[in-house]
């Protein structure tokens, strides 16, 4: 309902990045992405960057939706493609901070193969998945996120797989920056994302989120705060660790924190390199190249 | 230099600065020397990792203020349908280059086909307009790329060169102008306040300025239904008002988009309707037929989408037929029929492909229309 004219307005403390004119949004009550979304916003605020500078990308599904409301150049683009169409644009505007926000289903189903070359390249963005385990938006299905044994719309009786855990793929693909955490973890996520969106590479934080309308109403967790009990039950904070030895597990521990953050070049940078004198032939590349005619 | 070189140097002259390749026959080569020669000119050359990603990164280098572009063949062709829709629904200037070759699948990868030319038109989901070029050689393979990127950049929009595995792989000798003697469009941008800029209110010409990243207009640009805003709106007003701008910015440029050639149309009675490799089989068969006293004339449409349907109409009524030599078993030539309208009989020289139309086959069809007509 709308308010009546006369209620003091409040003003959002990010109205400065908020697309008010497109609220109510279209997450259900107890959706985690909404906090999720609060906590980019102050991110890119902390980041001090121009926000003519910052640009966020996204493909389809419930967190996709993000890109509507942030007041920044913002892409809404195709299923699973919204990394793609990042690389272009990075590499088209490279002084241009470029964000990713996706879902589980689009970023590692559809989106799988776009997400390992571009973590692979090391293209300067900052992807951020908002993992619900499962696709929310088309009223819970399966996905690569639902954990096994799980109940989908599409595995009623349990999910028969397993599913990916994504900060070991974004590891082992060469990102240069890794994190994981959960909705509850609002001051932790704020700056692991403001430091993930100022380091150049291939950035990742994941960010476990409940989804009672879709997910939690078939998994005996149909309240809104029981997800959010539950990571606040379950999740331990562990810092600069490998992802392969703490593997995502629902039964136990749930671990979060920020596993990786090491340096490689990034595509840019190899791009400039490759194309100066300065390499050499494969595959002894530190020997120079002999000096051009 | 072959056709798909020369198309490389065409998008280079156009000022095309990124490049989404995907190695694929017969279009490799384009990518190959877009590999060498964009980072000599400061652009960027990227091997995506499959088709669907090379054109969504042309979106993306699009809004990043770059011409963009990548070329393909039939199976990565039908890949980037997906976000072709996209470029067309969010209005993003770009050019994708197909060689054809036989289909469907992986058919031949090596031998010639026209067969893609209704995937051309209708291959992303939903109604829309498209601007489709078929170059008949290496020169055209230049000419018309530049060409693509002028006309992607005026209406906004994706713009695809159809051209085939002969004319891609054909050596040629190709004239390349001197840069300041050829002509480029660049895509408007707006230059109102960013309060009051709506990225999809089309100005006289059907079109709307572009705002990209970092212009500091802070665009939403969505592949939803959208207002003129770019805001999404989900409902059937919404919807045609875009569907009809999207449409309208094509059709209501017709004359300004559309470009054929004619020869011998003077006294021709039975008129040979062909585009890019068929051209040069058709014109053979033209010069044969005359030295036998059959008046033939030509048609060669350098666009092929938008379809010349008013010129066709008129040429129907004046001729004794029209015949379509293609490298298929009959697209253009059902557009053909239906633009004649019954005004004169419209015969196809089609085969499954995989080889260029003989000419004899062209007379063969000539030779029985005239037999009939006695």
């Amino acid at each position: 309902m709308n308010q009546p004219a006369t209620a003091p307005c409040l003003q959002h403390p990010q109205e400065e990045l908020l697309r008010s004119d497109r609220i109510p949004h279209i997450w259900c009550s107890g959706c985690g992405i909404g906090t999720v979304f609060s906590c980019v916003l102050a991110a890119v605020r902390k980041t001090g960057l121009p926000l003519d500078d910052v640009a966020m990308v996204s493909g389809i599904g419930c967190t996709g939706r993000m890109a509507g409301y942030i007041k920044v150049d913002s892409y809404h683009t195709t299923h699973g493609r919204a990394i793609p169409f990042a690389t272009g644009l990075k590499l088209a505007r490279p002084q241009g901070a470029v964000l990713v926000a996706s879902g589980d289903g689009d970023l590692i189903a559809i989106g799988g193969n776009h997400f390992i070359h571009a973590a692979r390249r090391n293209i300067d963005m900052t992807v951020i998945c908002v993992n619900n385990l499962n696709y929310g938006m088309t009223g819970g299905q399966q996905a690569p996120s639902t954990p096994f044994g799980a109940k989908t719309t599409t595995s009623p009786t349990g999910s028969p797989e397993e599913p990916f855990d994504f900060c070991q793929l974004a590891t082992a693909c060469g990102a240069v920056y890794v994190s994981r955490w959960t909705s509850i973890h609002i001051r932790r996520l704020t700056e692991s994302l403001t430091k993930a969106i100022l380091k150049p590479g291939f950035s990742f934080v994941e960010v476990l989120a409940a989804c009672p309308t879709a997910f939690g109403r078939r998994n005996r967790m149909r309240e809104a705060l029981d997800m959010v009990k539950f990571f606040h039950e379950r999740s331990v904070i562990k810092n600069n660790i490998d992802p392969r030895e703490f593997p995502l597990d629902f039964k136990g521990p749930l671990v979060v924190g920020e596993f990786i953050d090491r340096e490689r070049p990034t595509f840019t940078d190899s791009y400039a390199l490759v194309h100066s004198s300065q390499l050499g032939e494969w595959p002894d590349l530190e020997r120079q190249k002999p000096a051009a005619g | 230099m072959n056709g798909d070189e020369a198309c490389a140097e065409g998008a280079l002259a156009a000022g095309c600065r990124f490049f989404g390749g995907y190695p694929i026959t017969p279009a490799t080569e384009v990518a190959e020397r877009m590999s060498r020669r964009l980072p000599q000119l400061g652009g960027i050359y990227i091997q995506m990792e499959d088709e669907i990603a090379s054109m969504a990164s042309l979106l993306g280098a699009s809004w990043g203020g770059q011409k963009a572009m990548t070329s393909t063949s039939g199976p990565g062709f039908s890949l980037m349908m997906e976000n072709l829709g996209l470029g067309i629904i969010t209005e993003t200037p770009c050019v994708v280059c197909n060689v054809q070759r036989g289909g469907p699948s992986t058919g031949l990868p090596t031998l010639v086909g026209q067969a893609d030319m209704m995937q051309a038109r209708w291959g992303s989901h939903g109604h829309y307009e498209i601007i489709a070029l078929c170059p008949s050689s290496p020169q055209e393979m230049f000419d018309f790329t530049i060409r693509a990127f002028n006309l992607s950049e005026q209406f906004r929009t994706p713009v695809l060169i159809m051209a085939d595995e002969v004319v891609g792989h054909m050596n040629e000798r190709v004239v390349i102008p001197a840069e300041d003697t050829i002509e480029l469009v660049e895509r408007k941008r707006p230059t109102c306040a960013p309060e009051a800029f709506l990225p999809f209110r089309p100005e006289a010409d059907g079109v709307a300025p572009m705002a990209c990243f970092g212009d500091g207009y802070r665009v939403h640009i969505t592949g939803l239904t959208h207002a003129e805003n770019g805001y999404p709106a989900m409902e059937a007003g919404a919807h045609e008002r875009m569907l009809n701008a999207l449409v309208n910015k094509i059709k209501m440029n017709r004359d300004t988009i559309i470009s054929y050639d004619t020869e011998y149309l003077d006294d021709a009675e039975i008129v040979l309707v062909a585009y890019g490799i068929s051209v040069r089989s058709a014109r053979r068969a033209i010069r044969a037929g005359r030295e036998q006293g059959l008046k033939l004339g030509l048609v060669k449409l350098n666009t092929v989408w938008p379809f010349p349907e008013e010129f066709i109409r008129d040429l129907a009524g004046r001729v004794r037929a029209l015949v379509m030599p293609e490298i298929n078993l009959g697209q253009m030539v059902l557009e053909l029929e239906r633009c004649a309208g019954g005004r004169c009989p419209v015969r196809l020289v089609g085969h499954a492909g995989g080889a260029i139309i003989r000419p004899a086959a062209i007379l063969n069809v000539i030779n029985d229309l005239v037999k009939e007509a006695v």
